[in-house]
């Protein structure tokens, strides 16, 4: 695959981290009611990865999450399916069979998860086997050390090779930010993993203290947005990690609605990856319909 | 397992989208905890006392139209006994020690936090700017130059060493309408720290949260007469300013009435500072960051519906970033949320008068007229009320009006530059010199530039940020004097000298 070659042209334009900031506490004010509160968490539902990515995982663990992300309540059907369970690679057959017939996505993080320490052979060769066991959605994550040391063209290669082992299977680029610690590294990685092919740019590991924040998620929906407009091609966002409540998700359906618009406003452009966030969802979806909050005993425990 | 859906196509004319798939539900702030009485009489000596002129005039909410209460019209007679009153009050008040006096303001400043909520949406319905600025800029910072000069009153020799500060005596303050409370505190706490007494003139067209302030003053127990509200007009003012019992006379409002007032005190031995108007320029470098100099453009300009004399109405921005900011500033543009003030939600909120909405209108077909290309928000406005779409005209001359003149209102200018010299050429090329913004990623372009802009406040990679301590004022045309911070209590003291400490 052709690409850039030189580190310059993985230029990208300076962030000002306290405007930046600024922009998104000031969007976090937003006030969101009623209907539009309704809908935007039933909307954060169908955008969610299910997440289980513990050394402890087992089939049935897995198999009970698929469960819950195929009907999240069984009483409600009008509450819609989660976008996908994400496990790691030797756990795809379950999910793929527990999944079956539905329209929730496989995801398997691979490529080293979490810290991306071992030889690209191996990391591909662990994307392919994910993909064969039948993962649809491959979360990989960047050589961090290679960033870091300023060889940019080794960390745009990587993503293009797994990007080519991945064939169908939609690739999300996690960019890890909380260890790139600054806003301007964060943009200039946004840029190398959408000149690299990557279908979906995500926040973190949910490994690394702070994951996903909402001006590190404004920033980079912003280059997403800027991409679309240059280049004419769609990328998605997928903000993992410490995202445990209804404000929160709301909040961060606001930086879309309001950064890239209508466009990303679906599970095909913007995910949550989460695992304790969707019952607090649900508690507020409940307490919307019925006036009154549900005991939190109401709500399966997967 | 489905599969996943085909990728969208990559599509050859990308545009986005917006508000079509989620729309927020209106979410107003309740206005139940607010009681306006039917009529508002004169604060004078502490007391609420009937306008010898018998008269009344009506304050409306601007974003509807509907009468909110009916003010006492102040004239000659009044204003004699409000300034009498507070001559009165003069003595003893120096007498307070200023440790004592920090107490008063120290109750201020805490009551009114204590009834935020109640002043944000009594300023929101009697100026139309959006709860979401009276919430979170008006009346915290209003109360926090009720802070910041309580922390001053009793350290005043510790500003001025050696110099013995001496409170003035009466001072009379004229304020305007675009931040009536925040105005209101901004003139009274410093003038009551340094030792002085008030007698201060509310905007004609939004005078209820000055009025109500001095329900709080009389809650603190302040001293009968220590501070006086008159309501009224232009006469009002004239009648305050020309006054012989003032010491000194604090201005804020146009550069028009600024001239008048000094010629009104000019030989009294009056002291005088002005706050007037600006024509502030954004100077946008190419290496600046451009999507967060957007925010800072559109905060400059739209903050207040424009309604600031440091707004940043003119946009100087490097010729080689020309188009591709201007097309990031047409969509962020469109985000902006026009409508209800009351609205939580609501980013822009009313014009705040008729003859404002028409001084706007004038000038931006004046521009259209002299060539300049006209961009609006596409957005829904209220049937009733005074409203106007966020606008920017690009393609301005340096001579046409639109780039002269003060508009105060939703209007950006866009203009072009190509060196760092004709930046500063152009953005000094102004009869007025209150606020400048410099947009670069450069530090040391921003101390060149800062160094040779001609202007009171120059904000970098920000705009219109406000602190107590920070002094505010101008060049030229748009006044003189600071307010604010050290520089601006010495608006409000004599210095005596000749006594060195200890």
């Amino acid at each position: 695959m052709a690409g850039p070659s030189s580190p310059v042209e993985f230029r990208v334009p300076p962030v000002d981290a306290v405007a930046l900031e600024t922009r998104a506490a000031d969007l976090a004010t937003r006030s969101i009611k009623k209907n539009a509160k309704v809908q935007g968490l039933r909307l954060a539902v169908s955008m969610m990865d299910l997440t289980t990515l513990e050394g402890m995982d087992s089939p049935g663990k897995v198999r009970q999450l698929c469960g819950k992300a195929r009907r999240p309540l069984p009483t409600r059907p009008d509450v819609p399916p989660c976008a996908a369970v994400c496990v790691y690679p030797d756990l795809v057959p379950v999910a793929v069979a527990a999944l079956r017939g539905s329209s929730v996505q496989v995801a398997s993080v691979a490529t080293g998860f979490p810290a991306g320490r071992t030889d690209r052979a191996t990391k591909l060769r662990e994307v392919e086997l994910a993909v064969a066991a039948g993962a649809t959605e491959i979360d990989m994550v960047i050589d961090r050390g290679a960033f870091l040391a300023g060889r940019y063209g080794q960390v745009y290669d990587e993503i293009c090779a797994i990007k080519a082992a991945c064939g169908d299977a939609h690739l999300k680029v996690i960019l890890e930010t909380g260890e790139l610690k600054t806003y301007d590294n964060v943009r200039r990685a946004c840029r190398i993993a959408l000149l690299a092919g990557g279908d979906f740019l995500k926040t973190s590991t949910g490994k690394v203290t702070p994951a996903s924040t909402l001006p590190v998620v404004l920033l980079m929906l912003e280059a997403v947005r800027d991409h679309y407009l240059e280049t004419g091609r769609m990328v998605g966002v997928k903000a993992a990690g410490g995202i445990r409540t209804s404000k929160d998700a709301l909040r961060y359906l606001v930086l879309v609605a309001e950064t890239c618009g209508d466009l990303w406003l679906s599970p095909q452009w913007f995910r949550f990856g989460a695992s304790s966030l969707l019952n607090d969802v649900l508690l507020q979806l409940e307490k919307e319909r019925t006036g009154r909050y549900q005991r939190p005993t109401d709500f399966s425990a997967d | 397992m489905a599969k996943h859906a085909e990728k969208a196509e990559s599509t050859t004319n990308p545009e986005l989208k917006f508000g079509g798939v989620w729309k927020y539900d209106p979410a107003p702030e309740s206005t139940d905890h607010v009681v306006i009485a039917p009529r508002h009489e004169l604060f004078v000596g502490g007391q609420w006392v009937k306008p010898k002129s018998g008269e009344y005039f009506a304050t409306i909410d601007p974003a509807t139209e509907r009468p909110l209460s009916e003010v006492a019209l102040a004239l000659d007679k009044d204003v004699d006994a409000a300034v009498k009153a507070a001559q009165k009050a003069f003595p003893a008040w120096r007498a307070r020690s200023g440790e004592d006096r920090a107490r008063y303001l120290f109750r201020i400043a805490r009551m009114l936090l204590e009834r935020a909520r109640e002043f944000a949406v009594l300023e929101t319905l009697d100026n139309g700017k959006p709860i979401k600025e009276t919430r979170d800029t008006d009346v915290p910072l209003a109360a926090q130059h009720f802070f910041y000069h309580a922390g001053w009153a009793d350290k005043l020799e510790l500003l001025f060493p050696g110099e013995r500060p001496e409170p003035l005596g009466v001072v009379g303050q004229v304020i305007p309408w675009n931040f009536p409370l925040l105005m209101a505190a901004w003139k009274v706490a410093p003038a009551l720290a340094a030792g002085n007494t008030v007698v201060l003139k509310p905007a004609e067209t939004s005078p209820l949260t000055a009025l109500r302030l001095c329900e709080l003053f009389q809650q603190a127990g302040l001293p009968p007469g220590v501070v006086n509200v008159v309501t009224g007009d232009g006469r009002t003012g004239q009648a305050l300013v020309r006054h012989p019992g003032l010491a000194k006379v604090a201005f804020t409002g146009s550069t028009e009435v600024g001239k008048e007032i000094q010629k009104a005190v000019a030989g009294r031995g009056v002291e005088l500072t002005l706050e007037l108007g600006g024509k502030a320029a954004h100077l946008v470098f190419e290496d600046a960051a451009l999507d967060q100099a957007v925010e800072g453009v559109v905060r400059g300009i739209f903050f207040n519906q424009g309604h600031v004399c440091c707004a940043g109405s003119r946009l100087l921005v490097q010729e080689s970033v020309h188009d591709l900011f201007v097309d990031k500033l047409r969509r962020r543009m469109q985000r902006i949320r026009v409508g209800n003030p009351l609205d939580k939600n609501t980013d822009m909120g009313a014009i705040h008068s008729r003859p404002q909405l028409e001084r706007i209108r004038e000038l931006v077909a004046a521009g259209v007229d002299e060539g300049a290309s006209l961009h609006q928000a596409q957005c829904e406005l209220p049937a009733k009320g005074f409203w106007y779409a966020p606008t920017m005209l690009t393609g301005v001359a340096m001579s046409h009006r639109v780039a002269r003149e003060e508009i105060f209102g939703p209007v950006l200018s866009v203009l072009t530059f190509r060196t760092p010299e004709e930046a500063v050429e152009k953005a000094n090329n102004t009869s007025y010199g209150l606020s400048a913004g410099i947009w670069t990623d450069k530090g040391a372009r921003i101390l060149w530039l800062a160094e040779r802009m001609r202007a009171g406040v120059v904000w970098h990679n920000t705009f219109n940020r406000f602190d107590a301590a920070s002094p505010f004022g101008g060049f030229q045309e748009s006044g003189f004097g600071r307010e604010g911070g050290r520089q601006g209590l010495r608006a409000y003291v004599r210095l005596q000298g000749g006594l060195l400490p200890g």
